[in-house]
């Protein structure tokens, strides 16, 4: 950590040590509910509110959004939300459930929102007290984002939207929606604009939540039905026919290569949430035996955990040298790395804890046998999560790809 | 200097910036495969093909001693500053002893060796001998002995040891091994050159018949125990450099060659593989400066952290060169298209000491613990 801190600048080195300082006077402590991996599997409102009290007390004391204005509820600072967010992974505290909000929607309404409405919006947002949610993929429009057809057909100062959203998350608690929708049928890009909808004052008028349920069995995504729901004009980001820009401001920040620093807490470890870093597969391997021996002491696997650490290292020494600019060959070269690897460095690193547990990872959660109670296969299903949602690897790979390396687009 | 930038300062940036200036002015890859690709032969005797006059400039341009010490008379510059001298040779597939007589340097600067390391300012390559015919990336493999003062046997895979005037020696003397500088002309001393694949280096054994020397030290392991992670440093930083060429030169030609009326770099099957050389480029990079740092910042990471790199870099040689050539397709297998010369300069990097499972056993000894008896 000495380290670290001698990477601060005045105003960061102040601000840690105020983080720590109330992160040890304030954490709240082990939730009384069980906590899924991720806020994306949150199911219960139990669950909600615990967390929902978390990020606001972590809001009121100006951990969450503090690289943000002062007018639209931030506290203006430079820089310093890595801060707040390495302290709070250092203190192991449970993570935000305004995920979407936080990642997404802060960024987008920021720089593409009226000031009235980013005044209004923003504070509730950081606090917690709004949750958001996304709709962007629908059943005929995923990797094809572009595609989407919700459309929003022009009345009088008011918008009659129509339509099907999938892969929701949250919106079983969410009071906002940022959306991608489809203003003109006869541009596939120009055509479409963006806006944020007010959905849980319009449950059962114009907008209904459909739970889907994961592989994992669990829920936190769903389907959103829009029939004539009207919406304000002024609900409108930017101008009309400029929403695939827009939402490049979203997947940029979603795939956390975007310039503002996604407020972020976690760490928390609990008999049923915990983090799934490579190092801690070493524990494991030594609890584990096979033909008489420790797993920790057979070549292979040693070779593969050594594997997972050095891909896990390099990552977040991407994170340092991003911020050399002379040692950067394109600027966005490491940024959208970002999101492919840490989602495809999870997923191997619990696909190797699976080899780890052997006949055991046969168990799942609940079953009172079951290594680490079932956490290691429940994050290798849910891995997949990450690698399709945000735009898949695939997609992924094409963006670096064409952006970066300048090779033929696919499209 | 501020840990936020690795410690890469103006100096460091500067450096590196006018090596690759210099290379691609006094060495472009056409001059290169007409240097070293003159003759392709299969069987060939042995040689070297390099520029001496080339090397001169090198030296003249103070690059052969920026990581001899101050107090040695070097230019002493931090380990991240010579990352990118090396990221630039690598870049250039310069065939010279560049790397051969920083990673003395270390050795001998760990050994506190001054009088050697005067020879190195003064403008002299040198090189080491220090690995034995098998176990070549143990430390203690050397099968060179020390009797009543005077070396006897024979060093293995001694790196360019064609183009340089002296000689770092470990042999066993007792119980330990200790270290000698040895120059390449004293009686005793015969050099047979390997026939090896990789055309930008040169190689050989080196026997000592009753070669008379001293100890240079009272430090002999332990100096070759302490240079090694910044030995991995440098040859890692050949390769992330190499690594670059191979993939800008490739995505050149497969956005120029069209199949099927597209470019080569539309189809997913080429493309994809491609952004995954970047990214195991960009995290070999990233380890590179990051274990450069540490070197000052953090020295009890200093090792692991090399481990992981030359594990990364390792890797990153044999994926790109296989990369390299399947995209360029038939020109790719040919004699005469360049990438060959980087292909075969990057398996000889791989594996160059040691490779990326062997590195990735001794951090595993380093974080599991040694495998239980």
């Amino acid at each position: 950590m000495a380290d670290t801190q001698r990477k601060d600048t005045s105003e960061q080195g102040k601000f840690r040590e105020y983080c720590r300082e109330w992160l040890a006077n304030n954490h709240p402590g082990e939730p009384g509910v069980r906590l899924p991996q991720s806020p994306l599997e949150i199911m219960t409102n139990e669950q909600m509110n615990y967390l929902q009290q978390w990020q606001k007390s972590a809001y009121d004391a100006g951990l969450v959004g503090c690289d943000y204005p002062e007018q639209v509820g931030g506290s203006g600072r430079k820089d310093c939300q890595r801060i707040a967010n390495d302290e709070m992974l250092r203190a192991k505290t449970p993570y935000f459930p305004n995920v979407i909000g936080l990642g997404m929607a802060a960024p987008t309404v920021f720089y593409h929102g009226q000031d009235a409405l980013k005044q209004r919006l923003l504070p509730k947002l950081f606090s917690g007290e709004d949750i958001w949610c996304q709709g962007f993929s629908e059943p005929g429009a995923g990797s094809d984002l572009a595609s989407v057809q919700t459309f929003a057909k022009k009345s009088g100062g008011k918008w009659i939207v129509n339509g099907h959203k999938v892969w929701t998350s949250l919106a079983h608690f969410a009071e906002w929606m940022i959306i991608l929708l489809r203003t003109d049928k006869s541009h596939k890009y120009d055509g479409l604009s963006y806006f944020v909808v007010p959905i849980k004052s319009a449950l059962g008028n114009g907008v209904t939540v459909k739970p889907l349920i994961k592989i994992t069995g669990e829920t936190g995504f769903n389907e959103v039905i829009f029939e004539n729901l009207e919406i304000d004009d002024s609900y409108r980001l930017d101008e009309l026919g400029r929403g695939w820009q827009v939402a490049m401001t979203t997947l940029l920040h979603e795939r956390g290569a975007g310039d503002l620093h996604t407020p972020r807490a976690g760490g928390l470890k609990s008999k049923s949430a915990h983090t799934s870093n490579a190092i801690s597969l070493i524990s494991l391997a030594k609890e584990v035996t096979r033909n008489g021996k420790r797993v920790a002491d057979d070549p292979i696997i040693r070779d593969r955990i050594m594997n997972c650490i050095i891909r896990e290292q390099g990552l977040s020494e991407n994170q340092r040298r991003g911020r050399v600019p002379e040692l950067l060959d394109h600027p966005m070269r490491i940024p959208l790395q970002n999101k492919l690897l840490s989602s495809e460095i999870a997923q191997e690193i619990a696909s190797l804890a699976m080899d780890i547990e052997g006949a055991a990872s046969s168990l799942y959660v609940g079953d009172e046998n079951a290594p680490a109670g079932g956490q290691w296969p429940l994050a290798y299903l849910n891995s997949y999560g990450m690698t399709i949602a945000a735009g898949t690897s695939e997609v992924q790979r094409n963006i670096l790809g064409e952006r970066v390396l300048g090779l033929a687009k696919s499209k | 200097m501020s840990n936020n930038t690795y410690g890469f300062d103006q100096d460091a940036a500067l450096l590196k910036d006018s090596a690759r200036k210099f290379f691609s002015e006094k060495l472009p890859v056409d001059k290169l495969h007409e240097l070293v690709a003159n003759d392709p032969t299969l069987g060939r005797a042995p040689r070297s093909n390099w520029s001496e006059e080339l090397w001169q400039e090198m030296i003249d341009l103070g690059w052969s001693m920026v990581a001899v010490p101050e107090s040695a008379g070097g230019l002493g510059m931090p380990a991240v500053a010579v990352a990118g001298l090396m990221e630039e040779c690598g870049r250039a597939a310069i065939p010279s002893p560049m790397l051969s007589t920083l990673a003395t340097t270390y050795v001998l600067a760990a050994a506190e060796a001054i009088e050697p390391l005067a020879d190195i300012c003064s403008g002299e390559a040198a090189t080491l001998a220090i690995s034995g015919s098998r176990d070549a990336w143990d430390l203690a493999s050397t099968e060179v002995t020390y009797n009543n003062g005077k070396l006897s046997g024979t060093s293995y895979y001694v790196q360019d040891v064609d183009k340089v005037q002296k000689i770092l020696v470990s042999a066993h003397s007792d119980s330990e091994i200790l270290l000698f500088w040895v120059d390449k002309k004293s009686n005793g001393v015969n050099i047979d050159l390997d026939t090896i694949v990789d055309l930008t280096r040169d190689q050989g054994r080196v026997s000592f018949e009753a070669v008379e020397a001293k100890p240079i030290s009272f430090k002999g392991l332990s100096a070759l125990v302490e240079a090694m992670p910044k030995i991995w440093m440098l040859v890692s930083a050949d390769i992330a450099g190499a690594a670059e060429w191979q993939l800008q030169t490739t995505v050149e030609y497969v956005n120029a060659r069209k199949q099927f009326d597209k470019a080569l770099g539309f189809f997913q099957a080429i493309k994809h593989p491609l952004v995954d050389v970047m990214i195991k480029v960009d995290e070999t990079r990233s380890l590179l400066y990051s274990m450069a740092n540490s070197i000052s910042a953090s020295p009890e990471k200093a090792t692991q952290l090399a481990h992981m790199l030359k594990a990364s870099a390792s890797d990153l040689a044999g994926f790109a060169s296989g990369r390299s050539v399947q995209s360029h397709g038939g020109i790719g297998f040919t004699w005469e298209c360049y990438v060959h010369i980087y292909f075969k300069r990057q398996k000889h990097s791989q594996m160059l000491f040691g490779d990326a499972s062997w590195h990735r056993a001794r951090l595993a000894d380093i974080l599991i613990g040694p495998v239980a008896a």
